[in-house]
């Protein structure tokens, strides 16, 4: 058989393709094929763990601002988020970062407002933050799935991931989303920064976790821990025994655009009585 | 056989090569500090004393070669699937899978371990733009 010069270059050339790319391919993903899988990654042992995590805010306990402004401080000094402000010290809305925060009752439960309702509950604020939905819009946009769903219902946010391209701002209808347009350490004092939790970067996403990292080493969320007593209760809504379950089925809670259809687990108590 | 603009080939040839060798002729004699990761900050130290031997989460060799695949996946086993513990394929010792809270919290001396080897080799990763990195004695000192 004899070869003219053009079959020869096809055949070298394909030939050299192949034999490359495997030799690349085996040398550098024999190890990691399969990434890390039980046994050798294992979940901490004293982590709390939950088929679905669910908050209750007893809005009625919040007496003062400065209660309100103990639990945004202590999540927010947590998680490093920077604390952008105005010349005149007033929050600079632009650049602001929000993980918990507050709304006015309107802007909470929009629809549920009645013409002579209660001056004193129209005139609340009201602490809201991401509500975990069971069915979240954020995620289903996502296109890297830097926003997804964790098995204990929290809906958890990669930063890693995170392309910026905001369409899970545009998405989420309770506003729980924020962009960095910055670089965040400009607005966070690197001398009381958490040092055991990272900061974001510019272009990335950021929102509420239900403080993930610390449900994995057993801690209550941080806003939970900081809230005055029976203001908050956080748990496991699918566990009848839970407290977050008792009060859900003993009272009238409501969420925040339930007509939405997304299932949200953030629960608000209005009125005034004792169930702690 | 006959060389046409002869003169013209070899001029331009010579400006060729001395242009596409200047990155060597430019180095030869200069020294290039290898790199020298330090692994003796006062966490290791530690370390060495109770446990008799300086040892990472794996062998040094695999850590050398493999760190950025293993942080890689650590990142994903903790992020996304809820995982917390790595179990040494070498020791069976248990690690805390963190970055800042794990690695860093023996390998404290960020500019004498982690930027000798990525200066050296011009490799720029971005864990530390989110990342907090352990503030350094030196930075404290001046």
């Amino acid at each position: 058989m004899s070869l003219d010069r053009r079959q020869f270059l096809k055949i070298a050339g394909i030939s050299s393709i192949l034999g490359f790319g495997a030799s690349v391919a085996s040398a550098t993903h024999t190890i990691w094929e399969k990434g890390l899988e039980p046994p050798q990654i294992e979940p901490n042992k004293d982590g709390l763990i939950a088929k679905r995590w669910a908050m209750v805010v007893d809005m009625s306990k919040f007496k003062t601002d400065e209660d309100i402004k103990m639990v945004t401080n202590a999540c927010h000094q947590t998680h490093n988020v920077p604390d952008f402000r105005n010349p005149d010290g007033t929050v600079d809305e632009k650049f602001e970062i929000k993980w918990i925060w507050q709304e006015p009752y309107e802007r909470t439960f929009p629809g549920a407002e009645n013409q002579f309702m209660s001056e004193h509950i129209k005139g609340m604020p009201f602490l809201v933050f991401c509500n975990h939905c069971d069915n979240p819009p954020c995620v289903r946009v996502c296109p890297t799935k830097a926003t997804f769903k964790l098995s204990n219902g929290v809906t958890m946010q990669d930063e890693h991931r995170c392309i910026g391209c905001r369409f899970c701002m545009a998405a989420c209808p309770y506003g729980s989303r924020s962009f960095n347009w910055t670089d965040p350490r400009k607005a966070i004092n690197a001398a009381t920064e958490n040092k055991a939790y990272p900061t974001r970067t510019k272009g990335v996403v950021e929102k509420c976790t239900f403080c993930t990292e610390r449900l994995q080493f057993g801690k209550m969320p941080a806003c939970v821990e900081a809230a005055p007593k029976g203001a908050m209760f956080f748990g496991d809504i699918e566990d009848p025994n839970s407290e977050v379950r008792k009060i859900v089925s003993s009272q009238l809670t409501i969420r925040r655009k339930p007509e939405l259809g997304t299932g949200p687990a953030v629960y608000y108590v209005i009125g005034g009585s004792d169930h702690a | 056989m006959k060389l046409y603009d002869g003169g013209k080939i070899l001029i331009g040839l010579v400006v060729f090569l001395a242009f596409v060798l200047f990155p060597f002729y430019n180095n030869i004699g200069k020294v290039n500090a290898k790199p020298e990761p330090k692994t003796d900050t006062p966490e290791i130290q530690e370390w060495e004393k109770v446990n008799g031997k300086k040892e990472c989460v794996e062998s040094k060799e695999f850590m050398q070669r493999e760190h950025m695949q293993l942080l890689n996946n650590w990142r994903d086993a903790v992020v996304r699937d809820m995982y917390r513990v790595y179990v040494s394929k070498s020791s069976g010792k248990q690690f805390n899978m963190s970055l800042q809270n794990g690695c860093l919290h023996c390998h404290s001396n960020k500019k004498k371990f982690c930027d000798q080897c990525h200066n050296y080799m011009a490799v720029k990763p971005f864990c530390f733009d989110c990342h907090i990195q352990p503030l350094e004695k030196e930075e404290n000192k001046s």
